[in-house]
């Protein structure tokens, strides 16, 4: 020890003020982007699945399985950006929960800082994953011959969109990461809830072969609209793809961009409420 | 009204399947501005839930907490404005400097990106951290990331710092060093509450000690205070053979204000007495009288161990270890 006093300066802290959630979300922000750049197997992991995914499906799945109208590898992208995206999203549940666990969110909550702001830096962790991943599969998916058969427009729509719902989504994993309370368990119920609802869509086959039930859950399945709205906005749905025949099915469009505003209407005061209340142990 | 008051709290927990704990029952406590209070206890005595409830983490069921008059439950950002927080746990960022994690605390209290960057210098080199500040946290020894947990509480010179086991698993080394800092630190005036289960850092660092067990305040008082409290000093003989220990029992019994209590070989016999002095007399006018040879024979006043043994039936310090062993 150097000083033999603490002759620290006063400094006094300042209440939030009104613009404190778009500043503290920054500053938490900062704190994830600096994770990730200090972390290298998130980005290595991010950018290697998404390549392994399009390189398994379009060679492995591509001669054996036969879409009407379409080629596999047409058809199997739109599919592949959404599995990606929405798993992407489950990173905010295992990091609230291994935040909670190691204290830090402690420390965050005795701050006088915005109480959405560590929830805001944690879902746009994930944004920048996701965009990045996105990236990563447009590129890989060029490649291996893949085409964006629409506007720069309605492609950018498409990857907002994608985007957009993953976002949604973070906010739904972050509420769980929050109530379950273990990054472990997280990772289980991320693989036991979204291996379904990602197989069980219309993402890698089309779902009218289906027994009834399934054909069913597929229908009405979130992430089955999600990937028709992205076939759609990236023009590849050729004549005579099959097409679910629900309304949701006629409409991705609508129907992601609802599923998105409830997501958010619902779990962005739900994650903030239970942010105020959850600490270590 | 102190500084720090807290009223009648209480706050269960049911953990899934188990009996409702009652982890605060009742528990009052009062902090004069200025001063270091020690909450004493042994582990799930309700020392940190007591400090997350004045630290607004969590909401008491019932009972009223107040910092400078101004009510926990209520205006908690008011509270969280003056406070600083150090727990059990180092509660940096693992993947942050030691300089980015109290850059980053200071932005959170909203002091701009200026006074940030200053204050998190001034606290490294204050910390002796200056070597390690743009390393990852993850690379920190023990007693290092206490010291930057610690430093971040101190961001922006609080009026009330909370201690929640500042040194629990840190080694006896690093521990004469936070303590060292503590000390300093309330040099300046700074009011703390610190949370212990080591008698001798209750001892060493506060002026009060509030003894804490089952969620309530069973005492409280200066060392001094607590150990005449229970009154008297404690005499102790080691003789040289164990032939002359039902000898030695009889003569203490005389005096004894407690039950006797003997070791294992049987050569060291102890009690509490009433008056220390006159009971020594007495006691080694007895041994003269019988012709037994001593190797030792003392007074002393109780120690804190005696303190918390006699207010809870039973010891202070029930590590981890121990409770798997048993």
């Amino acid at each position: 020890m150097t000083t033999t006093t603490t002759s620290l300066r006063p400094v006094a802290a300042r209440p939030p003020s009104f613009g404190s959630w778009f500043s503290d979300g920054w500053i938490t922000t900062r704190r994830n982007l600096i994770k990730i750049k200090r972390v290298p197997d998130i980005l290595v992991f991010t950018t290697l699945q998404p390549i392994m995914f399009v390189l398994l499906f379009s060679y492995v799945y591509a001669g054996s399985i036969n879409i009407p109208g379409s080629s596999y590898t047409e058809f199997i992208m739109a599919g592949i950006f959404a599995q990606t995206v929405v798993f992407g999203s489950t990173y905010s549940g295992s990091a609230m929960a291994q935040d909670l666990k190691e204290g830090i969110i402690d420390r965050f909550r005795t701050l006088p800082m915005s109480p959405s702001a560590v929830l805001i830096g944690r879902t746009n962790g994930d944004l920048l994953i996701n965009a990045i991943s996105m990236v990563v599969m447009i590129g890989t998916g060029l490649i291996v011959g893949w085409r964006i058969k629409s506007s720069p427009l309605e492609a950018i729509a498409a990857i907002a969109l994608l985007l957009l719902f993953a976002y949604a989504f973070s906010w739904v994993m972050a509420f769980i990461g929050m109530s379950v309370r273990s990054p472990e368990v997280i990772n289980n119920v991320s693989f036991l809830v979204l291996f379904p609802l990602t197989f069980i869509s219309n993402a890698f086959v089309p779902s009218n072969n289906r027994p009834t039930p399934l054909r069913i859950f597929a229908e009405y399945n979130p992430v089955s609209a999600l990937v028709q709205a992205a076939r759609e906005l990236f023009g590849n749905v050729p004549p005579g793809t099959p097409v679910g025949d629900t309304w949701l099915q006629q409409n991705p469009i609508p129907t992601v961009l609802i599923g998105i505003v409830v997501l958010l209407v619902v779990f962005v005061p739900l994650s903030i409420w239970k942010f105020g209340r959850v600490s270590t142990r | 009204m102190s500084f720090i008051e807290a009223r009648d709290l209480v706050k269960t927990y049911t953990p899934r399947g188990a009996p409702v704990v009652r982890a605060l029952d009742g528990l009052s406590l009062s902090v004069p501005r200025g001063t270091v209070t020690a909450l004493l206890g042994p582990n799930g005595a309700g020392k940190t839930t007591a400090v997350k409830v004045l630290t607004t983490l969590i909401a008491a069921d019932s009972g009223t907490a107040t910092i400078d008059g101004i009510d926990v439950a209520t205006d908690g950002g008011d509270i969280r404005r003056m406070i600083g927080v150090s727990g059990q746990y180092a509660a940096v960022d693992e993947n942050l400097t030691g300089f980015e994690n109290l850059d980053m605390v200071g932005r959170l209290y909203h002091l701009g990106a200026k006074a940030s960057r200053a204050r998190a210098k001034e606290l490294i080199e204050l910390f002796d951290l200056t070597e390690a500040q743009n390393r990852p946290v993850k690379g920190f020894s023990g007693g290092m990331r206490r010291r930057i947990d610690l430093a971040g509480a101190l961001v922006t010179d609080p009026q009330v710092l909370f201690l929640d086991e500042p040194t629990t698993g840190l080694d006896p080394r690093s521990r004469i060093g936070m303590w060292d800092i503590i000390t300093r630190l309330v040099a300046g005036g700074t009011t703390v509450l610190l949370t212990t289960q080591y008698l001798e850092e209750a001892d060493q660092l506060a002026d009060d000690i509030a003894v804490i067990d089952h969620g309530k305040v069973i005492a409280q008082g200066t060392s001094d205070e607590l150990k005449s409290s229970i009154g008297g000093q404690r005499i102790e003989l080691t003789l040289v053979s164990e032939d002359d220990t039902s000898a030695a029992i009889e003569i203490l019994r005389a005096v004894a204000s407690s039950e006797l209590e003997v070791s294992s070989d049987r050569r060291t016999i102890a009690v509490s007495v009433v008056h220390g002095p006159a009971a020594l007399k007495a006691v080694l006018t007895g041994v003269e009288e019988r012709n037994i040879r001593l190797h030792d024979a003392g007074m002393q006043r109780p120690s804190l161990d005696d303190v918390f043994l006699q207010l809870t039936g039973h010891a202070a310090t029930i590590d981890d270890e121990s409770k798997k062993a048993s």
